[in-house]
């Protein structure tokens, strides 16, 4: 009962508002194409046939709600996984090279972290490039990373994956170092009183107390990680993923297919971070957190 | 002190200065001091009387600027790297991760001693602070009282003859302190640890001591050492006698004579 009031019941308000705004804003941008329509083959109708009509374009401006569920739970589970129209497919495609990609930048980003720690040089020299990395547009970057490593015979996931790893080995550099330095004063004189090394301080101390910090950073690693493979699979016209859905739908304003993407590709990055998140919560739960 | 006692601590002319941003402060100044083995010393002043200071160069937290001290004979560098005192924070400072004999037995794994003899020594120090039982609980789950127990477990689990504590019981209310003051008391006895007690407790000193050390802030000296003349074992109730009451009257002068509360 507390639960359906303090967490369900507020988020199924704003999404019910949300789908108000969607239908009257569907209405809205498709209606002038309708009237032009109907203008233009004689047509009369009354209000509610007109709304109608608005909402069922084979190529809306926006699609409603509707069209876009209806077309996802066609593509989704009415068809074969391995056709070409079956977003699982199109999802397994991104996802493989998010995971990929997710996997290595949290190393790349975990091994980092370790250095920055470590050495003040690594500090003070990778620190500002780390940061300038992205401050660059991925969207600028992605065409030339792709298109570079074409050029040498590397298509396919690697390139894809090498987008997804430099957008999430961010996070998880900044919240590891955070992390890594996060063990209080007392616990590091505490060790220092044991006279212990450098490596005992690091993983009895440093490392479980970086546990939760790593966890938040992969959350937002993951997520990232999924932008970057669909990012990547925009701007070579990918035969497959996600992105390539969604840019094949924009070259034949098939709106409908691009927004059920869209959500096929929103699902996945909910279903991401769930994971990592539940995984951060068993894994503190087995290191003796109290219980929320 | 008898001459025959082997010295564990000796300080002499010892000085500190801290450099901030507001310009050097003086933690510490011409601190002369020695204590013997089996000693149970007090230091007790207000805050800023460089009494935690003092335990933290011993235990080679901080480095002296002035004067020399020596610890079982060697540098204080070179007693810690010997592993030769156990140091009791405030804070219980628990690693939260670890249940409580992993905890106690964490000093051990870093000084590489053997699984069985770990298993030996936790059930040891865990019967000594009185907390079998609680092995495989977490510190959340205990109270701070219990915590702080555990966090003499872990500084007594290593069998180092010197043991700091700095205000360990400080935040936790009187009549857990109380218990404990009794039970450190006992464990001493049947220890026959050197120990150096940081508190600002009048009460808590005096029952404790052997000696109390006065220090007086701005800067950090020490103004009065008096030698308890409190018999070794020690009731509660000794608190109410004529004698423990005059020696607590001695540390508060001292303690007024040392420096003005008005400031």
């Amino acid at each position: 009962m507390e639960r359906t009031r303090d967490k369900i019941l507020p988020v199924t308000i704003i999404l019910a508002a949300l789908v108000v705004v969607w239908y009257v804003g569907a209405v809205m941008l498709n209606a002038p194409f309708q009237r032009d329509l109907d203008r233009r083959g004689d047509v009369t109708r009354g209000t509610v046939e007109f709304l109608q009509a608005t909402l069922s374009q084979p190529k809306p401006t926006l699609p409603a709600p509707h069209q876009v569920a209806q077309n996802f739970v066609e593509n989704t589970f009415l068809r074969k996984v391995s056709s070409n129209r079956s977003l699982v497919y199109h999802a397994w495609i991104t996802l493989s090279s998010t995971l990929l990609g997710f996997a290595f930048g949290t190393a790349l980003g975990i091994a980092i972290a370790v250095g920055i720690v470590h050495f003040i040089s690594l500090d003070r020299s990778l620190m500002p490039w780390i940061i300038a990395s992205q401050t660059i547009p991925i969207l600028a970057i992605a065409p030339m990373v792709i298109v570079v490593f074409a050029a040498i015979g590397v298509t396919g996931i690697i390139p894809k994956a090498l987008i997804s790893i430099y957008l999430s080995f961010f996070p998880v550099v900044v919240g590891m170092v955070k992390g890594l330095r996060s063990p209080e004063l007392t616990h590091l004189d505490l060790m220092h009183t044991y006279n212990a090394s450098a490596a005992q301080t690091f993983w009895k101390l440093r490392v479980p107390a970086s546990v939760p910090f790593l966890f938040a950073s992969m959350k937002v690693g993951v997520a990232a990680s999924l932008v970057g493979a669909i990012v990547a699979e925009l701007p070579t016209g990918a035969v497959a993923g996600i992105g390539s859905k969604l840019l094949q739908g924009s070259y034949y304003s098939q709106s409908i297919d691009m927004w059920a993407a869209l959500v096929a590709g929103s699902v996945v990055a909910v279903l991401l971070v769930t994971l990592v998140g539940l995984a951060g919560r068993i894994t503190e739960t087995m290191m003796g957190a109290r219980p929320a | 002190m008898t001459g025959n006692t082997p010295t564990v601590v000796e300080a002499k002319r010892l000085g500190l200065t801290f450099e901030t941003g507001d310009g050097p402060v003086q933690a510490l100044s011409d601190v002369d001091l020695s204590i013997g083995k089996g000693e149970f010393v007090s230091f007790i002043g207000p805050s800023g009387c460089g009494k935690t200071t003092f335990l933290r160069v011993i235990a080679d937290l901080e480095q002296p600027t002035a004067g020399t001290i020596s610890v079982n004979g060697m540098s204080p560098r070179e007693a810690r790297e010997n592993r030769a005192y156990g140091y009791v924070f405030q804070a219980a400072a628990l690693f939260p991760w670890r249940t409580i004999d992993r905890n106690v037995a964490l000093p051990l794994e870093i000084m590489g001693i053997s699984k069985a003899e770990r298993g030996e020594r936790i059930r040891r120090t865990m019967d000594l602070v009185n907390l079998t039982g609680f092995e495989k609980k977490y510190p959340w789950q205990l109270s701070g009282g219990m915590q702080q127990r555990a966090s003499i477990a872990r500084a007594l689990a290593f069998d180092a003859d010197l043991l700091l504590m700095d205000e360990p019981f400080g935040a936790l209310d009187e009549i857990v302190r109380d218990h404990l003051n009794e039970q450190l008391l006992e464990l001493w006895a049947r220890t026959e640890k050197t120990i150096c007690f940081v508190t600002h407790s009048i009460p808590e000193a005096v029952y404790l001591s052997t000696r109390i050390v006065v220090m007086s802030p701005r800067p950090g000296r020490v103004t009065d050492v008096i030698d308890s003349t409190l018999p070794r074992e020690r009731p509660l109730d000794i608190r109410e006698t004529p004698e423990f009451l005059a020696i607590a009257a001695r540390v508060r002068d001292g303690l007024r004579a040392g420096h003005s509360y008005e400031e």
